[in-house]
C-alpha cells in the first residue's frame, strides 16, 4: 500500500482517458469494499512523509504551461484559424426552454449519493460537488440533500403554518397561516450556509471517502427569503419569560421535530421561508415553507415546515436523542448539539482532482462559522507547518460561505494543502489532532477539523490526514 | 403538545377567539387581515409531539404480547423479528445489559470495538420511542398507528432489549417508571457549547487551537488514506469533475500507478434499453425502497428476481406484467402493490432483469 504514495511516474500533460466503465456499484461491493478499506488501514504502517519543501512560493521549477496549450506546425491553433459553426449560423431562439438548464458540457456536476452510507434512498443524503462551485451560492438543483422519509412537491394552496403553546397559557392564541397570507407579511432575504450536523462525519476516525464532495458537500449556501419567525409569535402572543424554547414540525411523513432555543428567534435571525436564491424553495429543500436557523446544523432547518410550538422545556425528539448526538470519550452523548463552529475547507485543487500542469495555480476554497463572520483564512502547502493568510473574496457575511483563494506555484513535488478559518469570535478551527484530543474519534457529528489534501507527483490529489 | 388536561381551558379561549371576530385584531395589531386563530379541533390534529416529561402523552395503554403481534406485522420486515436488523435501517435492540439498566449507562458506549450502536443503547427518553413511533412510523405509512398500537410496540421493543417481562403492558400511568430502566437515562450531557442558546450547556468552547503561522507542528507524518483497492469506491472520479478548468477529476477506472494526464471524461447518459436506464426508472419509481440489488430489503433483491426466472421464455413479459400489476405469494407474505408505469417503462426493467441485470 505505501506504494500508492510515491507514484515515480513523472506527470505528462497530455493523454487519453478510456472510456469508463459502466458506474454501477451493488451496496454489498460497496460494504465488502470498505470493510477490507478499514481491515487495510489498520494493518498500514504509518509512514513517516516528507513534507514537500518549506519554500512557499519560491523560484518555481520551469513551467509546464506551453505543453497545455501548443502552437501546431500549422502556425495557428485550428479553433482559432478554422472559424466555428456557432461563429458562422443561426444560434437558437428565446424561450427555448422555459426554464434554462445548464451547458451539456456541465453534466459532470451532479449531486450524489456516498455508496454504502444508507440502505434506502428515501433516509438518505445526497452531496453538493463542492470542488466544481463558484464563489459563494449554490445553485438550488445542486444544494445538498437530505431526506429522512423520502421529498415531496407540496400544493402550496393546501399547506398550512400552526402556531400553539406546549400549555395554555404559554401562547395567547394558538394561530393558521395559509402561504398566501405568510408571503403578505414584510419579507427579508439573507444569505446564509446550510450544514449537515454529520458533514464530514466519515472521516472522524480515518479517511473514508475520496473528494470533497463526499467529505464536505452536505454543506450549501443561498439567499434565503422569509418571515422572521419573531413577527409570529408576536401576533400569536407568546409569554416569552416561560417559553425559551421553541419546536419546529415538519409535515412530511417522518415529520421531524427539533427544538431551538427562543434566544435565536428573538434575535431575529430565523426566518420562516420560502424563497431561495430567487425562486420558491425547491421541493427537495422543503416547498414550500422551511425554517432557517443561521449557524445551526441542518436537521434544524425543518422542511414543509407545518407546525410551531412554544414551551418551557427541550423536546427531546428523535433526531435530539437517537440521532445528532455526539458520542463523547468515556461514553457520554452530547445532546442538544446544534452550533457549527469555525470550519474551511479547500475546493481546489482537492481530493480526486489532476493538476493539469506545474506553474501557478490558484488554491481556492470555502469558510464558514455558525458563530458569525469568517475574519481570517490560513493556507499551509506543507502540511501545516508554515502557513500564508489567504484573500477573502467578498462580501463576508455573518454565518454564511466565504469564499477564499491564494496564489501558489507549485513546483511539481509533493505538497499538503491545508486551509485554516478564524471566525469573528476568535475561535480557531482545529486540527484532527487538536479535536480528537478533546472529542475522541467516534462522535459522528460536528467535525470541523482542518483538511488536508495530497498533491502528488503525478497531480492527483489524495484525501489524506495528518498525525 | 397539548394533553387533555388543557383541552377544557383551550376550548373555552378558541370558542372566544373564533366567535369573536374583532378580538383577532386586538391580538395581532400590527398586520390585520393575516392569521387566524387555529381551533381546538385542528391544534389536536397536529400538535402530537410527546416531551420527555410526558407533556402530550395519549391515554392508553398497550401491552407486550399485542406489541410482538403489531410488530411481526408491520416493523419487523424492515427492523427484523428482534429488532436486530441493519438491513435496513440501524439496528434497535442489542449492546445493553442488566448492569446497564442498573446505572442507566450503556457500558459499551465506552468500548470503541463493539460494531454497533443500537437505538436503545443511545435512547435516553422513553417519550421519544413514544413520539417517534406515533408520528413516522411504520416507514411506508406513517401515523397509521392506534394510540395502543404504540405503546404495544414500544412495549415490545423494550421487552426485546430485555428492560420490560414479557407479561408488562405499557401505559401513560406506568411510563416514568419504565422511563428509570432505560439503559441509558444517564447517558446524555448538555455540557459543551453547540447549543445555541442561553438556556443549556456552557459558553465557552471545548476546543481551543492557536493560529501558529511559522514553523508550527512536527513533520507531518502522514495517518491515514484511502487504499488503491478503493479507489473507485465512489465510481469514476473523472466523470464527477468539470470538464473545463484549472482541474480535471482523476480516472479511477484505472489502478493510480497507470496514470496518465487527465481529460475530461465524457458525460455519460442513459441510452434508452441500456442498464443505466432501466435503474433511472427503478429510482423513479422508487422500486428500490423495496428491492435492493443484491440483498434483501422489503422484497426479494433483483438479482434473486433475476437468477429465479433467468430459465424462464417469457420472462420480460412475465416480469413487465407483475411490475405492472404487482402480486404476492412468489417470495413470501409481503405483497407488492401495482405499479404505475408505462408498459415500456416496465418493459426496460423486465428486460434488464430479464438479462441478469447487465451492467451496460
Amino acid at each position: 500500500m505505501n506504494s500508492s504514495m510515491t507514484i515515480e511516474m513523472p506527470y505528462r500533460a497530455s493523454g487519453r482517458l478510456l472510456k469508463a466503465p459502466e458506474n454501477f456499484i451493488d451496496p454489498a461491493g460497496v460494504r465488502q469494499v470498505f470493510a477490507q478499506a478499514r481491515q487495510g488501514r489498520r494493518d498500514f504502517i504509518r509512514s513517516a512523509f516528507a513534507a514537500a519543501g518549506a519554500a512557499v512560493g519560491a523560484a518555481a521549477a520551469p513551467l509546464a504551461l506551453a505543453a497545455g496549450n501548443p502552437v501546431p506546425p500549422s502556425g495557428g491553433d485550428a479553433n482559432i484559424l478554422e472559424l466555428p459553426e456557432h461563429s458562422r449560423g443561426l444560434g437558437q431562439p428565446v424561450a427555448t426552454d422555459g426554464y434554462g438548464r445548464p451547458s451539456k458540457y456541465e453534466a459532470n456536476v451532479q449531486r450524489r449519493r456516498s455508496p454504502g452510507l444508507t440502505q434506502t434512498a428515501q433516509s438518505s443524503v445526497s452531496f453538493a460537488p463542492l470542488q466544481s462551485l463558484f464563489g459563494i451560492v449554490t445553485p438550488s438543483g445542486l444544494h445538498f440533500e437530505r431526506h429522512h422519509q423520502g421529498w415531496w412537491d407540496i400544493d402550496p394552496s393546501k399547506h398550512r403554518l400552526m402556531l400553539n403553546g406546549s400549555d395554555a397559557e404559554i401562547m395567547k392564541t394558538p394561530m393558521v397561516f395559509t402561504m398566501d397570507e405568510l408571503m403578505r407579511l414584510p419579507s427579508v432575504s439573507r444569505f446564509h450556509f446550510i450544514e449537515c450536523g454529520a458533514n464530514t462525519g466519515m472521516e472522524w476516525g480515518n479517511v473514508a471517502v475520496p473528494t470533497c464532495q463526499y467529505s464536505h458537500g452536505m454543506l450549501s449556501c443561498s439567499e434565503f427569503t422569509g418571515v422572521p419567525l419573531k413577527i409570529l409569535l408576536d401576533m400569536a402572543g407568546v409569554d416569552y419569560k416561560r417559553a425559551r424554547y421553541v419546536l419546529g414540525e415538519g409535515a412530511d411523513g417522518s415529520s421531524m421535530t427539533r427544538t431551538l432555543p427562543m434566544e435565536l428567534v428573538e434575535s431575529g435571525e430565523v426566518l420562516v421561508a420560502y424563497g431561495q436564491n430567487g425562486e420558491m424553495l425547491r421541493p427537495e429543500q422543503g416547498y414550500p415553507l422551511r425554517l432557517v436557523v443561521p449557524g445551526v446544523q441542518g436537521v434544524s432547518w425543518v422542511k414543509y415546515l407545518r407546525r410551531i410550538e412554544v414551551g418551557d422545556r427541550p423536546y427531546g425528539s428523535k433526531d435530539e436523542t437517537i440521532h445528532y448526538v455526539d458520542l463523547m470519550p468515556g461514553g457520554l452523548h452530547r445532546q442538544y448539539t446544534g452550533t457549527q463552529e469555525c470550519k474551511s475547507v479547500v475546493t481546489a485543487p482537492s481530493g480526486g482532482q489532476v493538476l493539469q500542469g506545474q506553474g501557478f495555480c490558484n488554491i481556492s476554497g470555502l469558510a464558514w462559522s455558525g458563530r458569525g463572520k469568517v475574519k481570517r483564512v490560513d493556507v499551509s502547502v506543507d502540511g501545516g507547518r508554515n502557513w500564508r493568510t489567504a484573500r477573502l473574496q467578498g462580501p463576508v457575511m455573518h454565518k454564511c460561505l466565504t469564499r477564499f483563494n491564494i496564489d501558489w506555484v507549485w513546483d511539481g513535488k509533493a505538497a499538503l494543502v491545508q486551509s485554516r478559518a478564524i471566525d469573528d469570535t476568535g475561535h480557531v478551527q482545529p486540527s484532527y489532532k487538536q479535536l480528537r484530543a478533546v472529542r475522541g474519534s467516534r462522535s459522528i457529528y460536528h467535525n470541523n477539523a482542518v483538511q488536508t489534501w495530497l498533491v502528488q507527483e503525478s497531480g492527483e490529489v489524495k484525501n489524506v490526514q495528518l498525525s | 403538545m397539548f394533553n387533555c388536561r388543557d383541552l377544557r381551558l383551550a376550548l373555552l379561549l378558541a370558542a372566544g377567539a373564533v366567535q369573536a371576530q374583532p378580538l383577532s385584531y386586538a391580538v395581532y395589531p400590527a398586520y390585520p387581515g393575516i392569521g387566524r386563530a387555529a381551533t381546538v379541533k385542528e391544534v389536536a390534529a397536529w400538535d402530537i409531539d410527546v416531551r420527555p416529561d410526558f407533556k402530550g402523552l395519549p391515554q392508553g395503554a398497550g401491552s407486550v404480547a399485542k406489541g410482538m403481534q403489531v410488530w411481526e406485522s408491520q416493523c419487523a420486515s424492515c427492523h427484523g423479528v428482534f429488532g436486530e436488523s441493519n438491513e435496513v435501517f440501524s439496528p434497535i435492540v442489542g449492546g445493553t445489559t442488566q448492569g446497564d439498566i442498573r446505572g442507566g449507562r450503556v457500558a459499551r458506549l465506552n468500548d470503541a470495538s463493539f460494531p454497533g450502536r443500537t437505538t436503545l443503547m443511545k435512547l435516553s427518553s422513553v417519550s421519544t420511542l413514544w413520539d417517534y413511533i406515533f408520528r413516522a412510523m411504520p416507514w411506508t405509512q406513517p401515523k397509521s398507528l392506534s394510540v395502543e398500537e404504540v405503546y404495544a410496540v414500544t412495549a415490545y421493543i423494550l421487552n426485546l432489549g430485555n428492560v420490560l417481562p414479557d407479561s408488562f403492558t405499557l401505559s401513560d400511568r406506568n411510563i416514568a417508571e419504565v422511563q428509570q430502566r432505560l439503559p441509558n437515562r444517564n447517558g446524555m450531557s448538555t455540557e459543551h457549547a453547540l447549543w445555541p442558546g442561553s438556556g443549556l450547556g456552557k459558553r465557552k468552547p471545548d476546543v481551543a487551537a492557536v493560529a501558529c503561522m511559522k514553523d508550527c507542528a512536527d513533520e507531518a507524518t502522514l495517518a491515514s488514506f484511502l487504499p488503491d483497492f478503493a479507489r473507485d469506491a465512489h465510481g469514476n472520479l473523472a466523470e464527477q469533475n468539470r470538464g473545463v478548468g484549472a482541474q480535471r477529476g482523476a480516472n479511477t477506472s484505472k489502478p493510480a500507478s497507470a496514470l496518465s494526464a487527465p481529460a475530461a471524461a465524457p458525460p455519460r447518459q442513459a441510452a434508452p434499453g441500456s442498464a443505466a436506464a432501466a435503474l433511472a426508472l427503478t429510482q423513479k419509481y422508487s422500486c428500490v425502497a423495496c428491492h435492493g440489488i443484491e440483498n434483501k430489503l422489503i422484497g426479494p433483491s433483483f438479482s434473486d428476481v433475476a437468477s429465479k426466472h433467468a430459465s424462464r421464455a417469457d420472462a420480460v413479459d412475465y416480469l413487465a406484467a407483475k411490475i405492472k400489476a404487482g402480486g404476492a405469494g412468489v417470495w413470501g407474505a409481503m405483497p407488492m402493490p401495482a405499479q404505475a408505469l408505462s408498459e415500456a417503462e416496465a418493459q426496460s426493467i423486465a428486460q434488464w432483469l430479464a438479462e441478469g441485470l447487465r451492467t451496460q
